[in-house]
């Protein structure tokens, strides 16, 4: 502090001698030093009086009175200051925090696309912000089912993460790749349904393909229908089936239908991200993606999803304004 | 875009009109208007959706959490002037069997865009 006094001294010192705009970015580069040492603002009026009282030979006592006021005063200054500062610290501390959260959360919910003799599928998930709404997740037994779940959370931030936390464990409980999809959408709306906003709510489908008798299940939970293809007569058919998101009553009661799928017939999942795309062009999105996967239909499903992918994305000029997932199964 | 939301107050019944676009900008406007609705029991509260141009699921997510209330308090809720393809969305997620929801034939040529 003495040798900062002394600096401080020299240079106010200088500038009552000169006032020059030299002198003057000394004492500016100066004080940059005097907030890096976390000098309050009280503590500097201190230095300037005693550099003052030096310099000025027969200094008024009034005017020692008034810097001691200043200084009393400043005080508050000082106080809001450093609060300030503390703030600044703990935001930074959250961010990574949730940075942190953002990359547990991101390797949780990471789907292993199944690898089963018999059935081919594609996925791709595009999150328009750093945290995805979507969720997709697979059960397989390496055997004979294949349960894909797609899910979209409607909400926003920390409580949506925590939600689709939930979907994930219930999923995982249900461990067992030949669950009806009725009965799966019943348990995980039981346990989203206790624990989510009012506001918020998730829809889900759910299918599950039995590659001995290929039988594709489906029911759905307030979601986007899912679209089967049928390769023999090249034609698209909406997998409808009632039910209500999950999350709105405590006991939902699920439909579920079934299809029987031959070889190259595909079913498309999705959520609405991929049908919500507005474009300058007034254009059915959905029969856009039928066209694109008609023109690819007979390449792998990760190709097709990839290329219905990178068709949108050019229609929307490159710009994503909901998480886009889309996800298809094809018998091979 | 704003949101209208014009409530007439008369004993058991309150008609309100939304006005413009529900996205998620203007979604918690609409949900602060709701929720200030005082609510009793066997209240019919009627929301006419004829002049929404656009909605997304945040607004979804509105209607939903006020569904919920008014079910808490025993008020009813109807939804009237729906387009053809907010009525399809209030299908695909089963809403439109919890709430009483009509499609207005007027809107439906006006209002195909949504």
């Amino acid at each position: 502090m003495k040798e900062l006094q002394k600096q401080y001294t020299k240079i106010l010192a200088d500038y009552i001698e000169e006032q020059t705009e030299r002198n003057l970015y000394i004492g500016q580069n100066f004080i940059r030093q005097l907030l890096q040492k976390n000098i309050a603002p009280e503590e500097v009026i201190n230095i300037h009086k005693s550099a003052v009282e030096q310099i000025i030979e027969e200094f008024p006592v009034e005017l020692r009175y008034a810097y001691d006021f200043l200084i009393e005063v400043m005080v508050h200054y000082g106080l809001a200051l450093s609060e300030h500062k503390s703030l600044l610290q703990q935001q930074e501390e959250m961010q990574l925090e949730l940075q942190v959260a953002t990359n547990i959360q991101n390797m949780i919910l990471k789907s292993h696309v199944p690898k089963i003799d018999g059935v081919d599928v594609g996925m791709i998930s595009v999150p328009a912000r750093k945290m995805s709404g979507d969720y997709v997740h697979f059960v397989d037994d390496g055997n004979q089912y294949v349960g894909i779940a797609v899910a979209d959370v409607v909400g926003k931030g920390i409580p949506a993460a925590l939600c689709m936390s939930m979907v994930k464990y219930g999923m995982d409980s249900l461990e067992h790749s030949e669950s009806e999809p009725s009965r799966v959408l019943e348990v995980i709306n039981r346990i989203v349904e206790k624990s989510v906003d009012d506001n918020m709510f998730v829809s889900m489908f759910y299918g599950r393909y039995d590659v001995e008798t290929s039988l594709f299940t489906y029911g759905s939970a307030g979601h986007e229908p899912a679209i089967y293809y049928n390769a023999a007569t090249a034609t698209y058919e909406e997998l409808d089936a009632k039910g209500l998101l999950l999350g709105i009553l405590p006991d939902g009661n699920y439909q579920q239908h079934e299809v029987r799928l031959h070889t190259d017939d595909l079913v498309i999942m999705m959520t609405d991200g991929v049908t919500e795309i507005r474009t300058n062009l007034e254009m059915d999105a959905m029969a856009k993606i039928t066209s694109i996967v008609s023109a690819h239909r007979t390449e792998s499903a990760q190709a097709i999803v990839d290329e219905v992918f990178k068709e949108l994305e050019k229609m929307q000029n490159f710009e994503l304004s909901d998480d886009f997932t889309l996800v298809i199964l094809k018998k091979i | 875009m704003n949101i209208i939301f014009q409530v007439q107050e008369s004993e058991q019944v309150i008609r309100g009109i939304i006005e413009g676009e529900l996205d998620t900008f203007t979604a918690p406007q609409l949900k602060e208007e709701l929720e200030a609705m005082t609510l009793t029991e066997g209240m019919h509260v009627e929301i006419d959706l004829s002049k929404l141009n656009y909605m997304d699921s945040t607004g979804l997510g509105v209607f939903v959490g006020f569904y919920k209330r008014a079910k808490r308090e025993q008020a009813n809720v109807k939804l009237v002037g729906l387009s053809s393809r907010l009525r399809r969305l209030f299908e695909i997620t089963g809403l439109s069997d919890l709430m009483e929801i009509e499609t207005d034939k007027k809107v439906e040529v006006s209002n195909e865009g949504i």
